[in-house]
């Protein structure tokens, strides 16, 4: 294995709970204790529900929100605790792509000035150069160079998505974040768009963290995948493993969720009562006992860690086999 | 037929644009029964919700054009049915709505207890029983034994005070539990529910399907579900419609539809779902636009299949009751 590109340890992120005279009365933990590696060229699928904090680890990892704690370490440097201006240069190949990235084009922009934009920042470039350079990424994406002068609203919702991807390409990252870059599209434009992102790493070397709800995409675009759960990973490990064999008790229950064509109908089979508790009053211990069918008084005691007890796998639970 | 509870014939509705009339539903027939779970199936913009609101009535009035058709229910015609009496005698009474974004379809300066006893005091099935009449109190009464006892079965934890909570206060799952419990209250004979679970996560959509057949299963309620959702649909329906473009192009009852899906469209949805056999699959080309849809069959230009007479002459109707194709070169011979 070569060395990690990206590398979290212990990274917190807690933000304050205040009541109305503003003071301090508990913090909100999205993100407690978080620690991963990633290998360059890889696809690490970050998957959750709502509030489990992986949309909190992207933006973190950003520079969007500071880190209350810990290290990320990005080309050799921890960039957790940097300035923004000291950051700059390490973050123009850290990118992140939003929902909809179509959507945070300037309308009164052309798509020429949106794509030149980032270069002029980042960049000293001539002007030459970064046409070409624009040009160059257009074609990747798979649009025309007429584009170039049109304005958002002439093309299409998903010409939008591909200029919002090539522009943030411009600067030749090495990390993409990708958030829920699937959700709220239909299943036919969806495999185009994933097709789009597969084919993009293979020509540009980018490295993916793919933070998504939908397991079935991530069951088959990821190599790797962590499964969080209220600001913790309780397991990751390789895609095919997890879905495989899922050692945690939730992972196996966000797993039974999915619907199966042909198979036993989840609405017969599915157990997991309640829903998650408040991030901001976490049961003591391991945090999904309140919820677990396997949970014994060990597990309000104790803060089940990562352990790595199975090839290529890893698992935060007292009790898993 | 007798038995329907609902039935859509040749419904046909058109948006004013600036472009033109797009024609958003061309010629929709579906018929419900009682208490069956009815899947309506397809992707954005091809007429499912539009279909659901001119069942209920709620077209936006100033674009939307009612060019022909009938929705018979009750032995009537409700589109000829005037507001009033639309809205005092079948709107959440007789057929209930559930919304896809429950956290929206709530009052935020109310509490979920005041809005609830405006339902009531509305919809209540009580002012029909007339051992209450004159005698609001002691309907208000048993009106609020009813709502704590319903929110109880939809599995909402400690009722009361719930009640005097605002919508804010409560998760996303909980407020579409509130919603299923709110549409169910008036004891409706149909539910439209539009996309109820898009916006949950998978654990809660679990518990929310097999919250909403049990349901409807145990109270003889026929559900209209929308979705894009084929899993889902999958999860809890009797028979399923799939709809392109302002139409319907295959209706079957649940395990004939997967075992058997005969419409080009039917089978390149499905093959679009993420899987392990199949790999990314997506349906080139894009939906039509229904200002100046292509002649012939609508799905013409992205299908596979399509020959000269698919261009020329659109494909005929849906027949129906059992598995019933709008396909001049369907996929699978069955008996009609």
């Amino acid at each position: 294995m070569s060395a990690p590109i990206l590398e979290v340890e212990n990274l917190r992120k807690y933000f304050p709970v205040r009541n109305l005279w503003k003071r301090r009365v508990g913090w909100l933990r999205a993100l407690d204790d978080v620690s991963f590696a990633v290998q360059p060229g890889e696809i690490l699928g970050i998957v959750g529900e709502s509030g489990c904090g992986k949309s909190t680890l992207g933006k973190t990892l950003m520079g969007i929100h500071t880190a209350t704690q810990g290290r990320i370490l990005f080309q050799d440097q921890d960039i957790a605790p940097l300035k923004p201006h000291q950051s700059r240069k390490f973050r123009q190949h850290l990118q992140y792509c939003y929902q909809d990235p179509g959507a945070s084009l300037d309308p009164r922009w052309t798509i020429r000035a949106s794509l030149h934009e980032p270069l002029i920042v980042h960049t000293e470039l001539g002007e030459a150069e970064r046409e070409a350079r624009v040009r160059e990424i257009l074609a990747a994406v798979g649009l025309p160079e007429t584009h170039l002068d049109l304005y958002p609203h002439e093309i299409s919702g998903g010409q939008q998505r591909r200029v919002g991807l090539a522009r943030i390409l411009t600067l030749k990252p090495s990390v993409v974040i990708l958030d829920e870059p699937t959700s709220g599209l239909d299943v036919s434009v969806q495999a185009t768009i994933l097709k789009l992102f597969l084919s993009l790493q293979q020509q540009f070397g980018l490295t993916y963290l793919f933070v998504s709800h939908d397991l079935s995409v991530v069951r088959l675009i990821c190599d790797r995948v962590a499964v969080m759960y209220l600001g913790r990973i309780v397991e990751i490990g390789e895609t095919a493993q997890v879905f495989a064999t899922p050692r945690h008790p939730y992972t196996q229950s966000l797993l039974a969720a999915i619907p199966k064509i042909g198979g036993a109908r989840v609405t017969d089979t599915f157990s997991l009562e309640g829903e998650p508790p408040s991030p901001t009053n976490l049961p003591s211990g391991c945090r999904f006992r309140t919820r677990c069918p396997k949970a014994q008084p060990l597990c309000a005691e104790q803060d089940p860690a990562l352990r790595a007890d199975w090839p290529k796998q890893q698992a935060a639970c007292h009790f898993a086999e | 037929m007798e038995s329907d509870l609902i039935a859509v014939r040749d419904l046909r509705v058109a948006f004013a644009s600036d472009a033109g009339l797009a024609k958003v539903l061309d010629g929709v027939s579906c018929s419900i029964r009682p208490g069956e779970i009815r899947g309506l199936v397809g992707e954005s913009g091809c007429g499912k919700t539009t279909l659901a609101r001119a069942i209920l009535g709620i077209l936006p009035p100033n674009s939307a054009r009612i060019q022909g058709g009938q929705v018979l229910f009750g032995g009537r015609d409700l589109l000829t049915v005037p507001e009033a009496a639309l809205a005092r005698e079948v709107r959440g009474r007789e057929i209930a709505y559930i919304p896809q974004d429950p956290s929206t379809a709530f009052n935020p300066v109310f509490t979920i207890g005041t809005q609830i006893a405006d339902l009531m005091h509305w919809k209540s099935p009580l002012l029909r029983d007339p051992s209450f009449r004159g005698n609001a109190r002691a309907r208000r009464e048993a009106d609020l034994a009813r709502v704590v006892e319903w929110l109880r079965l939809v599995q909402l934890p400690n009722p009361e005070a719930l009640l005097r909570k605002y919508p804010h206060e409560v998760s996303g799952g909980q407020r579409q539990r509130l919603m299923i419990a709110m549409a169910l209250l008036p004891e409706p004979k149909l539910v439209i529910a539009d996309e109820p679970t898009t916006a949950l996560d998978v654990t809660v959509q679990a518990q929310i399907l097999k919250l909403l057949k049990g349901l409807a299963r145990d109270r003889n309620v026929a559900v209209l579900f929308t979705t894009h959702d084929l899993g889902a649909a999958y999860e809890i329906c009797d028979r399923i419609t799939v709809m392109y473009a302002g139409q319907e192009v295959e209706e079957a009852p649940v395990a004939e539809f997967f075992n058997r899906p005969s419409h080009p469209y039917t089978r390149k949805l499905l093959d679009s779902l993420p899987s392990a056999e199949t790999g990314l699959r997506g349906i080139p080309g894009e939906i039509p636009r229904l200002i100046d849809p292509p002649p012939g069959c609508r799905f013409n230009p992205r299908c596979e299949r399509a020959t000269e007479i698919c261009q020329q002459r659109p494909p005929a109707e849906l027949a129906g009751p059992g598995h019933s194709v709008r396909c001049h070169h369907r996929l699978t011979e069955f008996a009609a």
